[in-house]
């Protein structure tokens, strides 16, 4: 029996801290349908499914199942109404198992050896949407892919005839994408009503059968997927004509930065993390880092900015081995870093923004003098910093944790370049920005390589990687599947490296 | 000999029991997320609170019940100031510790130096008392020795083969996975750091009707903060704790045993503090790796509800 | 219907948080107050009598002074441990290795030099101590991953235990008849007192020379802005490349060495021999932990709430006499106001407000 036939949700306003992340949103899914939820980050799409799924209370609005009123106060009278969520970043207990996971939200679960219940009903499931999982598996062992199918179960589990997919490719290789839509499919076939919140129009003309645009909290546009195309939707969603491509200045690489050879660097389980990495990045080069996450990128980053040991190899950088070297001597040899996670690496949040402008530079002149810092002048390079990159902020004199991600990112882009870095290593440099930012970020990252700086970046944004980068080194079990230059590298090859199932003959010569 | 063996560990089991108790009812608390360094109070709190109903009534198994609630209630202090209030567990856990020392030395002075008339009787098992050596060691001891293994036990059993010990302990693990899951995750840690009171207080009560049988200011000598050292020691897993509690017991014994050797009175005191230091010495060098996979993932860190 | 509302507060405005601390100090009051009534005893005569015994007469004034100088020194270095989250609670035992080293210096040197040389002596000898007591800890930390929480109170129980060995042991004066102590200070060893109070003013100077320094050092300094970025985000500092094991030794140095510093003075001063723990500090290094929250972790303004809870300590001391209460009482004091601080806290960060059937309190 369908605990869901149709769903509405009208009038939805909800206000943070006197800004409106949605006003007066009117949504509408029926069994069987796929419909897209189709915004720029921070449009307001997550904050909807949010009070969908009973998380956040709307300030005004109602949601109507089947013709009545479902009155949705927390995630559990969202569940028996049968909505699933799952959220972007997994909710998983990483040390539990996926039996574990699974019973955590089931009322009707027996209170004594829950896993031996679960572990029963678990095959049907399986067999029907062909995932297989091993319930015994700690979450930790499993793949971003393999962790997405526990999610979907863990919602089939409770009944769930709606499910709400929040970007549920932005963990994935192509091909497990490529598995989750067959999943998808076979649960709209089954009669279960999807939401699929994304900012890629690909992949929404792909699976939906219906898609809905919001921008700055409001309902811009709705369609049959069949009646729109992709140019249509993209300036629905960002309300201009968008032209992503960068113009990318042409130019001829200078000399080697920085060396990287034979590396090896353990993780933090003791596993080898980057097995035998070689390459080098040149002057006027912006170097990609392709892959999905946890394939050696943040050991192998770690190990160039001196955050972590290498177990044997040689990074060189300008002629001067600085393997193993400490952070602050790595930094003032002229390597600086835009770390991944800003906020809980690149930023104190509770410190004022002048002395997060310094960080890392700190201890040296002239910032530094004897034991005393110069506040004086850290506050007017500060202010510098400001200006000329755009944060907007009322003051110096504030704790950064009250600026935007975006103004955030941009202040620690700044502080990392304002020093002409021979080399700059940005991590994810665009993860979670609006559109705005990410594209002011890219342009200084792209200012930096023609100013004669090298760049490595890591990201799994394969869109971000094609327009800004010279070359594309894709990795995978910390190896390299090949390194593409910008001309030659097409999705389908990328896609297929990133899992590991191609590898190129990796010619580091030139 | 034989006697001075069977002694010493039908003593070591005693001076093991408020340890255990105590370590069990920490674990919960911080499998719940919540880390409670107020156990040196609530064990005080406890203890006299066990001592003055029991001295009252006459009865040591109200004075049991009491204790055990007025730890619970104790406890919700740290969990309004650390759960709701979200404030720092560390200071808010040291807070209560001295509220405890306070409360129990205003509250016990009357009781100084007065003896239980009425004293817990020993259950002797029947039948298994009568094993040569293991019954005399195991089952002549007092109720508070066979609850708490019955406690240890059964907290083992809760929070590894319920469905409530798997809520537990992803509210500690992940308490924003616990929420979208429907769980209430500040109810869920008021019980656990509740539950964690009652067991101090139990443990408490343990010092002063069972094993000293008398109050004196001071009672709880440290106990509590060993207790926090056991926690860790036992990686929040209740079955390491008996391990980590009867040899720290060991230690008390061998406090009065070594005694008559001559050996200083105040070296003898400092040993379970050493003892506690060098065993998180050498847990820091064994299991350094290990450590951050069986430590709760989300302890000591306030939970924000709904929005990030 | 009642509905409350909690929203963090953009900006902290200094006039909300010194309201809401004087709130919060003054429900602490009301709440030890309700104490005092479940003992049997007037919570306002309770209350009036640890104030007038403090602040309210010449000599009650003099001893709160006197017992200001231990809990400033030792909040001045907990300021800085604080900041940077190494929750140093084995000042108790810093202090003790200050005045162990301290009577070491004035037995065994002081008899046979100028008094300003034995003085300086002692101090220096009372800082190492107490520094190199709070190295262990930091080791501890930062070598074995031991949470200091414990180590170091564990480490107040050893130590206490070793001074007690001590002076009932191989340091037990021939002259004092029996008791506990070691042998008197020669002069030479013995702090000036001011006027006819217990003022060691020496002692004085130096406490309130640290905190000013204590001062500079956090906001002024590399070293401190280490420190706090340590105490705030350490992933960051981690990131920024600051060296996580020294700075941490060097924390403990600072704060260990300052608890010695007050024990000097308090054997120098006072008492001019070594005896149990419980009579050469009367919980200053617990009490200081309070006073170093209560000045949020500022060493300038530690002074006056060192001052302050001087005052409670020297008030309780007399409500335990005329009032005939245990020891433990100003441990009572402590945990409550310092339980209503932090709960202060939560208000200066938030602003909650109750919404009742369209009518609206702010607060």
């Amino acid at each position: 029996m369908r605990k869901i036939n149709d769903l509405e949700m009208r009038g939805i306003t909800k206000s943070f801290h006197g800004f409106y992340a949605n006003k007066d949103i009117n949504l509408k899914i029926s069994s069987g349908e796929v419909l897209g939820l189709l915004g720029e980050n921070g449009a307001g799409k997550t904050t909807l499914m949010n009070i969908l799924y009973g998380l956040y209370r709307p300030d005004a609005g109602e949601i109507i199942i089947n013709g009545e009123d479902a009155r949705i106060k927390n995630p559990k009278d969202s569940m028996r109404a049968g909505i699933g969520m799952i959220h972007q970043h997994f909710m998983l207990v990483q040390n539990h198992t996926v039996a574990e996971n699974i019973a955590l939200g089931l009322d009707d679960v027996p209170f004594f050896f829950p896993d031996n219940y679960i572990r029963k009903k678990i095959s049907g499931f399986s067999q029907r949407f062909d995932m297989k999982i091993d319930p015994d598996k700690k979450i930790w062992e499993l793949s971003a892919g393999e962790q997405q199918r526990v999610e979907i179960l863990k919602a089939l589990f409770l009944e769930a005839d709606l499910l709400i997919m929040d970007e549920p490719t932005s963990v994935l290789t192509p091909q497990e994408s490529k598995d989750l839509f067959g999943i998808i499919r076979k649960m709209a076939d089954d009669g279960h009503s999807i939401i699929l919140i994304s900012h890629k129009l690909d992949e929404i003309m792909e699976i939906c059968s219906r898609v809905a645009v919001i921008r700055k909290g409001i309902t811009v546009g709705g369609a049959d997927i069949g009646d729109v195309d992709k140019k249509e939707l993209a300036r629905m969603m960002v309300g201009r004509d968008v032209d992503l491509r960068f113009d990318k200045v042409p130019l001829e690489r200078g000399e080697r930065v920085l060396e990287v050879k034979e590396l090896f660097v353990n993780g933090d389980r003791g596993n080898t993390a980057v097995n035998g990495l070689s390459f080098s990045v040149y002057r006027n080069e912006v170097f990609g880092i392709a892959g999905v996450s946890g394939n050696g990128q943040r050991e192998l980053v770690e190990a160039i900015t001196g955050l972590r040991r290498s177990s044997s190899g040689e990074i060189i950088l300008e002629d001067d081995a600085i393997t193993n070297k400490s952070a602050r001597v790595v930094n003032t040899r002229g390597i600086t870093h835009v770390p991944e996670e800003r906020i809980k690496f690149g930023i104190v949040p509770n410190l004022f923004i002048y002395e997060n402008a310094i960080l890392k530079k700190h201890h040296s002149k002239p910032f530094s003098r004897l034991m005393f810092l110069d506040y004086d002048l850290i506050k007017n390079h500060t202010e510098n910093i400001v200006e000329r990159y755009n944060i907007s902020t009322p003051s110096i004199n504030v704790p950064i944790k009250s600026l935007s991600g975006g103004n955030i990112q941009k202040l620690i882009i700044g502080r990392e370049i304002e020093s002409k870095p021979a080399l700059l290593v940005a991590s994810h440099p665009t993860y979670g920005l609006d559109i705005g930012a990410t594209e002011y970020i890219r342009r200084q990252i792209l200012a930096r390589r023609e100013e004669g700086g090298g760049v490595l970046l890591v990201s799994e944004d394969l869109e971000e990687l094609f327009e800004i980068c010279d070359r594309i080194a894709v990795i995978f079990k910390g190896e390299f599947m090949g390194i593409l230059k910008a001309g030659d590298a097409d999705i389908k090859d990328i896609g297929l490296m990133m899992t590991g199932s191609l590898k190129l003959p990796v010619q580091e010569a030139e | 000999m034989e006697q001075i063996i069977t002694s010493v560990l039908t003593r070591t089991l005693i001076a093991g029991t408020p340890l255990l108790l105590g370590t069990v009812g920490e674990i919960i608390s911080e499998r719940g997320g919540v880390m409670n360094l107020g156990v040196e109070g609530m064990m005080a709190v406890g203890a006299v609170s066990g001592f003055a109903v029991t001295y009252t009534t006459g009865n040591p198994w109200l004075g049991l019940a009491f204790s055990m609630i007025c730890g619970a209630l104790f406890a919700l202090i740290h969990a309004f100031v650390s759960i709701s209030l979200r404030a720092n567990q560390v200071v808010s856990g040291l807070a209560l510790s001295m509220l405890g020392l306070g409360i129990s030395g205003l509250w016990g002075k009357p009781y100084i130096g007065k003896p239980l008339a009425i004293k817990m009787e020993a259950v002797n098992l029947p039948y298994l008392r009568d094993i040569p050596y293991i019954g005399e060691i195991f089952f002549r001891q007092d109720p508070y020795f066979y609850l708490s293994i019955i406690l240890g036990a059964g907290a083992w059993f809760f929070l590894y083969r319920t469905k409530l010990g798997i809520v537990v302990r992803s509210t500690g693990e992940n308490p924003r996975a616990a929420e979208t899951q429907g769980i209430n995750v500040h109810l869920v840690q008021y019980l656990c750091v509740m539950a964690g009171g009652a067991f101090a207080g139990l443990a408490g009560s343990h010092l002063s009707i069972a094993y000293s049988k008398s109050w004196i200011e001071g009672l709880t000598a440290g106990r509590g903060w060993i207790v926090i050292a056991l926690t860790i020691f036992s990686m929040w897993d209740p079955k390491r704790a008996f391990t980590g509690a009867y040899v720290f017991g060991g230690i008390f014994v061998l406090q009065y045993l070594l005694q008559p050797l001559g050996i200083s009175p105040n070296f003898l005191a400092m040993l379970p503090y050493l003892t506690t230091l060098a065993v998180l010495v050498f847990y820091g060098l064994s299991l350094e790796g290990h450590r951050k996979m069986h430590a709760p993932a989300h302890l000591g860190e306030p939970y924000k509800r709904g929005e990030r | 219907m009642l509905r409350i509302d909690i929203s963090p507060r953009e900006n902290e405005k200094p006039l909300i948080s010194n309201l809401i601390l004087a709130a919060s100090l003054l429900a602490g009051l009301a709440a030890i107050g309700v104490v005092f009534l479940a003992k049997g005893v007037n919570p306002f005569f309770a209350i009036y009598k640890i104030f007038s015994g403090s602040f309210g007469s010449m000599y009650g004034f003099k001893e709160t002074v006197t017992k200001s100088i231990p809990l400033i020194l030792i909040a001045a270095g907990l300021t800085i441990a604080y900041r940077g989250k190494f929750w140093n609670i084995g000042a108790e035992s810093q202090l003790l290795a200050g005045a162990a080293a301290a009577t070491w210096i004035a037995l065994t040197w002081a008899a046979s030099l100028p008094a300003w040389a034995a003085i300086l002596l002692m101090f220096t000898g009372g800082f190492i101590a107490g520094a190199l007591w709070g190295i262990v800890p930091a080791i501890l930390r930062v070598r074995f991953g031991i949470n200091e929480v414990i180590s170091t109170l564990m480490l107040n129980y050893v130590g206490a235990e070793f001074i007690k060995m001590l002076v009932i042991g191989p340091w037990k004066g021939k002259t004092q008849f029996g008791f506990p102590y070691t042998d008197d200070f020669p002069e030479t060893a013995q702090l000036a007192l001011l006027g006819n109070s217990r003022i060691h003013f020496v002692t004085l100077i130096i406490a309130l020379a640290v905190s000013a320094l204590v001062y500079v050092l956090l906001f002024r300094t590399r070293f401190g802005y280490e420190v706090r970025v340590i105490g705030e985000n350490q992933e960051a500092a981690r990131y920024a490349g600051i060296d996580f094991y020294r700075t941490t030794i060097i924390i403990m140095i600072i704060s260990g060495g300052l608890a010695g510093l007050a024990g000097v003075g308090e054997v120098a001063g006072l008492h001019h021999h070594l005896t149990y723990p419980e009579s050469i500090s009367s919980g200053y290094g617990f009490t200081a932990i309070i006073v170093a929250w209560l000045s949020r972790l500022n060493p300038v303004t530690a002074i006056f709430s060192g001052l302050f809870f001087a005052g409670i300590l020297v008030g309780g001391d007399a409500i335990q006499i005329s009032l005939n209460l245990p020891a433990a009482t100003v441990n009572i004091f402590n945990g409550i106001i310092l339980v209503f601080l932090i709960m202060g806290e939560f208000f200066q960060k938030n602003s909650v407000t109750i919404k009742l059937q369209g009518a609206k309190w702010n607060r």
